[in-house]
């Protein structure tokens, strides 16, 4: 007789194999719906808004470097033409002001970035200036960071890192833009 | 003799795939990790500029997405070429972004609002006029966490 023991019956598994094409049919679906997470970005904070018009304080000249871009994407840095490629260094100088230059921030406290555009102004000319800007910034910390701590701005305890963003604030003033070179 | 026999008889054994399963499973759950839902498809051409100071933005759920740029080929013929705002999976005006963050102000908890930022993904070759307007527009309704978003720069 070819019937089979109850024992020989126990034995029977399931049959995994058909288990890897589900998994497969799982996994590639996933490959095609999803995209891999690369979000990152220039973090800002905007100004909050009020009705009424800023009170106009007086700045002295010297702690305001003025950045003005045109709506052909050219740099007019207090007063003079730029390149985009100088503009972190020359950044860095103001403020830190290692000369004492009577010209230049008092010091890192004091110094007021003031951004201008057009509103044709390329947004790749704009986020690039305004990443050289945070870039001067972020490396006068670190270049504290060093001095003080030995190590880098961002490997400094909380406590650390608050004191030296108190002694270098980051501010970066946009005014309203011009509109010369609107797009049509 | 037999010895040999025997040997001869067992040659072909096969490779368990029990395991199989296993490893696909491992693959599937490191794509669901690393991956996020695409919630929607993009109505206008949006190429990030370059920059080198980059935030990793974390905490999907406290993140709303706003696209700026021209329209895709498929559109461009009703919409133009000019660029436009697109808000979650259409085309919108100015006038609709505070609604937009509301929306999606609701859905997040009430102790977390504060942390709510704005990824603005632009396309490099847009204007600034319509970016202006759009972050007087952010500024306005109280949004004022604004990343804009960038990939790193290779020097």
């Amino acid at each position: 007789m070819a019937r089979t023991s109850t024992r020989d019956r126990m034995k029977n598994e399931i049959n995994a194999g058909s288990m890897a094409d589900i998994a497969f049919l799982l996994l590639i679906f996933f490959l095609v719906t999803t995209t891999i997470v690369e979000d990152k970005g220039v973090l800002v904070k905007l100004p909050p808004w009020s009705e009424e018009p800023p009170d106009i304080t007086k700045l002295k000249t010297r702690n305001v470097y003025s950045v003005l871009v045109n709506a052909d994407d050219q740099l007019l840095v207090r007063g003079e033409e730029m390149k985009v490629s100088e503009l972190r260094d020359n950044a860095k100088i103001f403020i830190k002001n290692p000369q004492k230059l009577e010209n230049m921030a008092e010091n890192p406290k004091k110094a007021i970035i003031s951004m201008k555009n057009d509103r044709g102004t390329k947004y790749e000319t704009y986020l690039e200036v305004y990443n050289e800007l945070k870039a001067a910034y972020n490396e006068l910390r670190d270049e504290e960071a060093n001095a003080k701590h030995g190590k880098d701005y961002d490997y400094c305890t909380k406590d650390q890192r608050t004191a030296i963003r108190m002694a270098i604030p980051l501010v970066i003033s946009e005014a309203e833009p011009t509109s010369f070179g609107e797009e049509n | 003799m037999s010895k040999f026999r025997k040997k001869g008889g067992k040659a072909s054994p096969e490779i368990s795939t029990a395991s199989l399963p296993d490893i696909i499973f491992m693959l599937l759950f490191f794509f669901m990790v690393v991956t996020v839902l695409r919630d929607s498809s993009l109505k206008v051409d949006v190429k990030t500029p370059n920059a080198t100071e980059l935030t990793k933005l974390e905490k999907k759920s406290l993140v709303n997405y706003i696209y700026i740029g021209r329209p895709t080929e498929q559109y461009r013929k009703t919409y133009g070429t000019k660029p436009r705002i697109q808000l979650g999976d259409k085309f919108s005006k100015i006038e609709d972004i505070p609604l937009f963050l509301e929306k999606h102000k609701s859905k997040v908890s009430e102790n977390m609002r504060g942390g709510i930022k704005t990824s603005l993904r632009i396309d490099k070759s847009v204007t600034m006029g319509i970016v202006t307007d759009v972050k007087l527009a952010l500024r306005r309704a109280g949004q004022l966490l604004v990343n804009y978003s960038a990939k790193p720069r290779v020097d």
